[in-house]
């Protein structure tokens, strides 16, 4: 399966390489930084690419290429999920998953890549096991461990591995036992120069907060779990359950993990939060144009909507632009011609406008599209979807966790066509 | 600020490792030295007897190993530690070893002996490494170790050592193809395994090193769907993909009328598209038509196997994991009916919102899926559209997806899409915009003028890139209806100014010259122009040049003879050698000579011969002949190791190939072959598709084979349980079809909320999935409380873990057993239920062979458990049995079956804890057998043998049975040490004609004998066993058990204990200690006002104490 992992950065350094079978030259990679230089984003890298003797299949994560080499067939997905668990990991024991932090735990990102595979095939990649075997760096441990020689393997056996319930680890005990879920909906939209809508949808997902001591079964439930149309389950959730009462029952991993995400089709009515005001004019003469972009708040249901911001893109031709901002700031990058309006809190007593004049490359002929805009929005307290959390009960344990659901919408991919 | 200030000392200090480069620090001097240098201290550091100094060394190695720097001269120093007991030392060794082993074969071999050594280790972690290791160091020398190694892990007793033997296999194998034959033994081997740990590992080992012996998998077939769901997500994957070629070879295709009816309707399809053909035509005729009428006859009905793939892999779509989604969808798509397939869209559109990469993947998938199942994604459409922020390489295949979903009803909709990406920035994007234009308009004529016309108006479009794929389409788009668009040509003509990209200038000299009789004013100007800038053309151009100037030679000669001969004059003297030679190829033909040969007759009918119009064809079509999901779909090309996928086979195989044998699949309890089973089913249909798929037999057995594989929480092995199950009950229907299916459904909503009221009273329970679970629930609810703690004991004794692991997970075993037989008649009258429960095993056996719907006992049934029950009683002598007014559920010594009298073809054996002392030993466990002969024919020479133990357990065989003649029963009794552990005793029952595998699992109750203490001694031994040893449960007692003598009763009935005199009446003591160690076990029940409880047990070992009041407890509560 999996032959050899390398782990590239952006400027096309190899400053990881580990292999699980026999070792490949690292010059294999030559192949894909041709095309890497062919492809002007990193984004447009193909994920899979043919040399003659090994398949290159890799990931960009955190300005970082994950390249792994195979040399039979192995369904690529396979190979693309795997290596973004392994940037998943990294972020949950390092905090992010850059450069810098790998090679500053080197050892420890060595040793975690050792357990995940063996021989090419996943091993262990549940995080509640892994943290078993080799514990995660932290401040306390690390200045433990150089006073006493202790090391961050751990001395106890991974005895989670051997259990029906690999996600959790054994023995787990807090003092506050506790279990959060944040319910964060992300609005997917895209919405036409009149601003109808042409495509809506809502993709949901329940994060989870869980640190409660032993073996807790919880079970969720929602008050209208009909709302959602197609789902997906941390491997912990019994999916019987769901299919006959439409409830998640699971014994949680103990920790930070995603429950489930949901999706609500556009075949129920999306709600828009906002409506905008566009018109973005450049003029055939005199190499400059005109912006002027107006937000109010639509159906949010009585809350305010916050981190409202805005994203252009700009044609390459755009050289500067003059703008006012009734509210917020908005910054121009000369470099990658994004346009960013940063406007805070919608009031609707008193609309955000951003108008004003760019200017453009003389003698360049006016651009034939305009750009469209990329909304942000935030809105606290509100599943835009109308789902609700109606109880969370626990049963395996004697102790009452506290327990808290939040909520919170946020545009996904939200633009607006100009 | 404090914080991050120790973070950064921490980063120095704890991992001067991370240090990149130690060539760059200072103290370390020149280059050359430094090298020198930093191995030598290195060697030193590892040579020391610190152990922090050894693992600061082994850091420092690991990280030039990371960066791919050559550390490989320090082997000798490196493999002295292997024995180190320092554990992170010893994992950074073995990372070194297994890296550089390959190139130092000969001091590699230094460390062999440590792993063999590994190997033997009693925990199960050390040896699974240990054998990993070893089987990871890449030195031919060693494959008879390995070989050696791996054999017997595959027989381990842990799961994790036969999962790790699995992961070797590949490893030994591409180290030694030669060992195939051998590898494959292990592998069929370890395919038999039933727990989910191991299940996904063989596969993949299976997948690399045989995947042609695909017979390997017929007796494992039902075994692996029904655990896929448990399986970890990577092993889902591979055995998914392995199934859906095993469905291709056994299994026949779904969708065999409708591609017949496809096939008659269109006429010209693949099969039977050689018409032209005389001779087959006929042959073939006549065999269409008898598989048409076989068609017709037979109407086509699913194998149970092939609906229980589908439907076990179903869930799966749910999974978190894209490539177990994937896995699924194109297993559906490769073998679910037409019908069924389109449940697996919303699951890929949901990828959709995943990494890109991700997308990428499943785009490219999606696009095979739509060329041939359009109606699949209609629905989806708006998913597909894409944002100005998608990668390109996204944006095309959306387009690409877009286009095959377009049909007369959508594509107005398509089309204003495409309208505003053709504003985009991204020119490659557009490009690919106007190819799928193209390729609407000429998919769905009643778009093609719009289109076209749109594209006429790109025409004027500022970028010339833009322009030019406008051309080259337009030019495929006119060749179907030229004469209608002469005005567009003309156009086109006039682009030839400006238009400078080669492709596109070729395209417009190719139309003009194809259609000059449209323009002809025109075409020799156009010419004339060409001919200037011949030579500044590229190669593309200059052919078609020629073309139309041979083109124009042939039809206006009078006008263009002296520009032609220009041309080809040019052309003669190019540089590029096709050039040269169509030019005078073209000359040949088109000037006559006198001895231009009879060619030339025929130039006209040559050039201006009528084309065909292009089809523009998606470049996803006949993608799908690759396994979709597989690396060579993706590639279009057949990747290393690809194994294609079989076409349906025209008649299935004998599907009995799947029937599992009972005696070697069932060691304990019975099932019947399911294929025997399926039988009877069919001839009571009525009945049981009345009670709804009733499936008790398995029940039992699937439940047994899912909690060998260590459930500890039970929510495992419920859900493959169930699975199983709804498996039965749709085999029980298995011709109806989707109706019946949705019948069921319904039926099982309303059992649902009849089960919603909180005492499941109903008798004709079997097994619906959802009540299965409830009593699960609730039973876990119980004892979850107690569970936990075992798992706490877990934790603080990890040496022995391992034993311990294992005894939690046979003791959930128990348990469930245990609860199956006592929740169930909760309300019935106490005397009943002893007889009840002993029946419980056989009367689902038994209910499976009778007519008879009511759960009623059959005459043979009463028979022979009265006078088990007689029989038992008066062997007993508990106390208990004695006083015949309050027998309890559990009170009467309880009766095991062991051998079941249809799967023992006649014999029937059960087994009992007689709790009298086993006289030869008394470190024994006294088990009481009885045998029972309904047979016609006697059977003879009962013994047992090949008995299999876990470690330090022991056995005393019973006496040979010489005869046992039909109709009669015996009893013997046997001893069983079983180390105070629940780990099962496993034997083989021999007769003289058969051998039937058994096993024998103790409750922990059983495992104890009674003492007598006085209340003093009971007191002061108590003191003795506190803080870890005592385990102390607060419960409510059951309604009918509040009183001294049923909390006697129920407690001496759960565990062989005896009563130790108390003062107090609101506690009853006992004492008893373990068999085989002589540990003490006390018991304390003190009873409070309203049923409240206190129940503590102090006993030296922990899980037996765990264990105990888990099972006291249920007894009491119940």
């Amino acid at each position: 399966m999996i032959h050899s992992l390398f782990l590239i950065n952006h400027s096309g350094d190899i400053f990881l390489e580990k292999h699980w079978k026999s070792v490949i030259s690292r010059s294999v990679c030559d192949y894909f930084f041709e095309v890497k230089e062919k492809a002007v984003d990193p984004e447009n890298v193909p994920p899979v690419l043919q040399t003659p003797h090994h398949y290159l299949i890799s990931i960009y994560r955190g300005k970082l290429f994950f390249l792994s080499v195979v040399q039979t067939e192995v369904p690529p997905l396979f190979v693309i999920e795997f290596l973004h668990r392994v940037a998943d990991t990294f972020q949950d024991y390092f905090g992010e998953c850059s450069e810098g932090v790998i090679k500053d735990n080197l050892v420890t990102v060595y040793e975690l890549l050792e357990e995940m595979l063996d021989n090419g095939f996943p091993l262990a990649t549940e995080s509640n096991v892994l943290k078993e075997m080799i514990r995660p760096p932290n401040i306390l441990r690390s200045v433990v461990n150089t006073l006493t020689g202790g090391s961050n393997v751990g001395d106890t056996l991974p005895t989670g591995q051997l259990s029906n319930v690999p996600w959790r680890r054994a023995g787990v005990k807090y003092t506050n036992n506790e279990a959060y879920f944040d319910i964060i909906e992300e609005i997917d939209a895209i919405l036409d120069k009149s601003g109808t809508t042409v495509f809506a949808e809502i993709q949901g997902v329940v994060e989870a907060c869980v640190r409660l001591t032993g073996m807790p079964d919880l079970t969720l439930s929602f008050m209208n779990p009909r709302l959602l149309d197609d789902v997906s389950f941390h491997p912990c959730v019994r999916f019987k359950r769901w299919e006959s009462e439409r409830v998640l029952s699971f014994i949680p991993p103990d920790g930070n993990f995603t429950l489930m995400t949901y999706h609500v089709s556009s075949q129920n009515l999306v709600a828009i939060p906002v409506y905008v005001k566009q018109s973005i004019n450049f003029f055939e003469t005199g190499s400059c144009g005109r912006l002027e972009i107006t937000i109010g708040p639509k159906q949010n249901m009585g809350k305010t909507v916050e981190g409202l911001m805005v994203t252009i893109h700009m044609p390459k031709v755009v050289l500067s632009a003059n703008l006012t901002a009734t509210q917020g700031n908005y910054t121009y990058d000369l470099t990658t011609k994004v346009l960013v309006w940063d406007i805070g809190k919608l009031n609707p007593q008193k609309l955000p406008n951003l108008r004003g004049s760019l200017s453009m490359q003389a003698g360049a002929p006016k651009p034939e599209e305009n750009p469209s805009l990329n909304i942000d929005l935030k809105i606290q307290q509100l599943a835009i979807s109308g789902l609700k959390v109606s109880r969370l009960d626990m049963y395996g344990e004697k102790y009452k966790p506290f327990k808290g659901v939040k909520y919170l919408t946020k545009a996904g991919k939200f633009q607006v066509r100009t | 600020m404090s914080a991050s200030s120790a973070f950064n000392d921490e980063k120095g200090g704890s991992s001067s490792v991370g240090e990149p480069e130690y060539g760059h620090d200072p103290a370390s001097g020149g280059i050359f030295s430094s090298d020198y240098k930093r191995h030598d201290d290195l060697k030193e550091m590892l040579d020391s007897n610190k152990d922090s100094l050894k693992l600061e060394a082994m850091k420092r190695i690991v990280a030039m190993i990371a960066r791919g720097k050559n550390a490989s001269d320090l082997f000798p120093a490196v493999v002295k530690n292997v024995a180190c007991k320092n554990i992170e030392v010893k994992k950074l060794v073995y990372v070194y070893l297994v890296r550089y082993a390959e190139e130092q074969q000969d001091l590699a071999l230094l460390s062999i002996s440590t792993f063999q050594r590994g190997l033997k280790d009693p925990n199960q972690l050390i040896r699974a490494s240990a054998l990993r290791v070893l089987s990871s160091i890449r030195v031919t020398i060693i494959v008879p170790i390995m070989m050696l190694a791996i054999k017997e892990a595959a027989s381990d007793m842990s799961p994790y050592v036969r999962k790790t033997a699995a992961h070797a296999i590949p490893k030994l194998y591409s180290l030694d193809p030669e060992q195939k034959d051998q590898l494959i033994e292990v592998i069929e081997k370890l395919l038999a395994d039933k727990t989910t740990l191991v299940a996904g590992s063989v596969v993949m080992a299976f997948e690399e090193v045989c995947p042609e012996r695909i017979d390997l998998i017929h007796k494992n077939y039902r075994k692996l769907c029904n655990l896929l769901i448990d399986v970890e997500e990577w092993g889902q994957v591979v055995i998914i993909n392995m199934l859906t070629r095993y469905a291709r070879t056994q299994f026949l295709n779904p969708n065999i009328n409708e591609s017949l009816l496809e096939e008659g309707g269109g006429g010209e399809k693949t099969f039977y598209g050689s018409d032209e053909d005389e001779d087959e035509d006929e042959e073939e005729k006549e065999k269409k038509a008898e598989v048409a009428a076989m068609a017709k006859r037979k109407p086509y009905v699913m194998d149970p196997d092939h609906r229980l793939l589908l439907r076990n892999t179903k869930p799966l779509l749910q999974s978190r994991n894209a490539a177990v989604v994937m896995a699924v969808a194109q297993l559906y798509f490769h073998l679910a009916p037409k019908a069924e397939v389109g449940v697996i869209a919303k699951a890929l559109v949901r990828l959709l919102r995943s990494h890109s990469e991700v997308q990428y993947v499943v785009l490219q998938n999606v696009a095979t899926m739509t060329i041939k199942r359009r109606g699949m994604f209609e629905p989806y459409l708006k998913s597909f559209y894409i944002r100005s922020t998608d990668p390109t390489q996204i944006k095309v295949l959306k387009l690409e997806v877009l286009t095959n979903l377009a049909n007369e009803t959508n594509i107005s909709t398509i089309l204003r899409e495409f309208q505003t990406y053709i504003r985009s920035m991204d020119k490659d994007f557009v490009a690919a915009t106007i190819q799928a234009i193209g390729r609407c308009a000429t998919n769905i004529g009643e778009v093609r003028d719009t289109c076209l016309n749109g594209l006429v108006q790109l025409l004027s479009n500022r970028d010339e890139l833009v322009v030019a794929e406008s051309v080259v389409v337009i030019k495929k788009l006119l060749q179907m209806q030229p004469e209608k668009h002469s005005d567009i040509i003309k156009h086109m003509a006039k682009l030839t100014d400006n238009i400078q990209v080669p492709m596109a200038r070729a395209s417009i000299l190719w139309l003009i010259g194809e259609y000059c009789e449209h323009v002809p004013k025109i075409a020799p100007d156009v010419l004339r122009k060409m001919a200037k800038s011949f030579t500044n053309e590229e190669d593309i151009v200059k052919l078609q040049i020629i073309n139309l100037a041979a083109k124009l030679y042939l039809t206006n000669s009078k006008q263009t003879k002296l520009l032609t001969q220009y041309v080809l004059n040019l052309a003669k003297y190019d540089q590029n050698y096709d050039i040269r030679d169509r030019a005078r190829f073209i000359r040949q033909l088109i000037v006559p000579t006198e001895k231009s040969g009879a060619l030339s007759k025929y130039a006209k009918k040559l050039f201006l011969a009528l084309k065909p119009a292009p089809v523009l064809e998606s470049p996803f079509k006949d993608r799908d002949h690759f396994q979709l999901g597989s690396l060579s779909h993706l590639l279009n090309a057949k990747a290393g190791g690809y194994q294609e996928l079989p076409d349906w086979p025209e008649a299935a195989p004998d599907p009995s190939v799947r029937n599992v044998e009972v005696k070697e699949s069932v060691p304990e309890w019975t099932k019947c072959s399911s294929r025997e089973k399926r039988k009877e089913k069919k001839v009571e249909k009525p009945f049981y598709s009345d009670s709804e798929g009733e499936s008790g037999p398995t029940e039992s057995a699937d439940s047994e084979s899912d909690s060998a594989s260590g459930s500890e929480s039970g929510s495992g092995s419920e859900e493959s349980g169930s699975g199983s199950e709804s498996e039965e009950s749709e085999e029980g229907s298995e011709s109806e079809e989707e109706e019946e299916e949705e019948e069921e459904e319904k039926d099982k909503k309303k059992k649902k909320k009849e089960l919603k009221k909180p005492v499941p009273e109903t008798e004709s329970e079997q097994s619906s999935e959802e009540e299965d679970r409830k009593i699960e629930r609730k039973s876990k609810q119980r004892k979850s409380d107690s569970e936990s703690e075992s798992d706490e004991d877990e934790e603080s004794e990890s040496e022995s873990s391992q034993s311990e692991s294992e005894d939690s997970e046979s003791e959930v075993e128990v348990k469930k057993k245990k609860k199956t037989a006592e929740t169930k008649p909760p309300s019935k009258p106490v005397k009943k239920e002893t007889k009840k429960e002993k029946k419980e095993m056989s009367l689902l056996d038994l209910d499976d062979f009778e007519p008879a719907p009511s759960p009623q006992v059959t005459p043979v049934n009463t028979f022979l458990s009265n006078s088990l029950v007689t029989d038992l009683e008066g062997l007993s002598l508990s106390d208990s049995v004695l006083s015949p007014a309050t027998i309890a559920p559990s009170s009467a010594l309880k009766n095991y079956e062991l051998l079941h009298r249809i799967t023992g073809e006649g014999l029937s054996v059960e087994y009992c804890f007689s709790r009298q002392p086993f006289s030869p030993d008394a470190n024994m466990v006294a088990v009481q057998m009885q045998f029972t002969n309904s047979a016609t024919s006697d059977t003879k020479n009962l013994h047992m043998e090949d008995v299999k133990l876990q470690s330090g357990m022991r056995v005393k065989e019973f006496p040979e049975i010489e005869l046992l003649s039909a109709g009669e029963t015996a009893t013997a009794v046997m001893g069983i040490d079983f180390c105070d552990s629940t780990q099962a005793a496993n034997f083989q029952l021999c007769t003289h004609t058969r051998k039937f595998f058994v096993s024998i699992q103790p409750p922990v109750g059983e495992l104890m004998r009674p003492i007598f203490l006085t209340e003093n001694e009971f007191k002061k031994e108590q003191g003795q066993l506190m803080g870890m040893n005592e385990i102390t449960e607060k419960l409510t007692l059951d309604a009918k058990c509040r009183n001294e003598h049923a909390i006697v009763q129920r407690v001496t009935a759960a565990a062989n204990l005896s009563r130790v005199p108390c003062g107090s009446d609101k506690e009853c003591r006992f004492a008893g200690r373990t068999v085989t160690s002589s540990s003490l076990v006390l018991v304390t029940v003190a009873t409070k006002e309203e049923g409240a409880a206190q129940l503590t047990v102090n006993c030296e070992k922990m899980v037996i104490g765990t264990m105990l009041v888990k099972d006291i407890l249920l007894a009491l509560t119940q």
